[in-house]
């Protein structure tokens, strides 16, 4: 799965160019842990994706993802400026891990939320970044990406 | 379970009527299964991207378990035919 994911990152990176020169880790991200008491119900989930605006579920932390697609899914985030996101890291505990994509119906990690809805996987997530969706759905959780001011400085230069 | 490219494509040109399929084994030596499909499908049409990606994995629900690493994209046949131009 490297090269695709290495390609996805490339573009990423090309992209994100000169995007702030923010460090990598949001001082506002959360890892978010399960309260080890098995965060696999459906309730606890609801809760879960409901508490933030933007929550992710990750294979290891957004400082150390685990996985190329958990990876590009923190970096797209991190090109947009969102900060200030719930974490959870499905490696920590089995019953989360399988408890999300029962509840998702989606077979694959990592997941996005946003506003407590469902976005989808790291495909999804980076297509909405390439075609522009990304910003218009920040936008209606009132978080203004970071790539707007970004394309700002480029235009007045 | 035994996974090919080959298997995959018919079963989903077969069972989203799909015009064009490609599925490539990005399979790393050593490691699990893993894919990249390119799906184009008139039964698409009109549906957002997640409505799309849930159309193949219910297709694939069977063998996305014992796959474990999955990429698609999923056209209309007019997206294709753009995308195609290029």
């Amino acid at each position: 799965m490297s090269g695709s994911v290495g390609r996805a990152a490339a573009a990423l990176l090309r992209w994100g160019r000169g995007a702030g020169g923010g460090g990598l880790r949001g001082p506002g991200v959360r890892a978010a842990g399960s309260g080890g008491c098995g965060g696999g119900s459906a309730e606890q989930l609801d809760a879960m994706v409901k508490k933030d605006k933007v929550v992710v579920f990750l294979k290891g932390t957004p400082e150390q993802p685990q996985c190329g697609f958990s990876n590009a899914v923190v970096q797209i985030l991190r090109l947009h400026g969102v900060r200030d996101y719930a974490a959870y890291n499905v490696l920590d505990d089995p019953q989360l891990r399988q408890g999300i994509k029962d509840y998702s119906n989606w077979p694959t990690i990592p997941q996005v939320y946003l506003n407590g809805e469902f976005v989808g996987g790291c495909d999804i997530l980076l297509q909405m970044h390439q075609n522009g969706d990304l910003v218009e759905e920040l936008k209606k959780l009132g978080i203004r990406s970071a790539l707007l001011d970004e394309k700002k400085d480029q235009d007045s230069k | 379970m035994e996974l090919s490219a080959e298997y995959l494509r018919e079963k989903l040109q077969r069972d989203l009527e799909a015009e064009h399929v490609e599925v490539e084994d990005t399979t790393p030596n050593r490691c699990a299964s893993s894919f990249r499909v390119l799906v184009v499908s008139a039964k698409f049409q009109g549906k957002p991207l997640l409505q799309r990606h849930r159309l193949v994995n219910t297709c694939l629900a069977e063998e996305l378990p014992h796959i474990h690493a999955f990429e698609q994209k999923t056209l209309t046949p007019e997206q294709w035919a753009r995308e195609r131009q290029k």
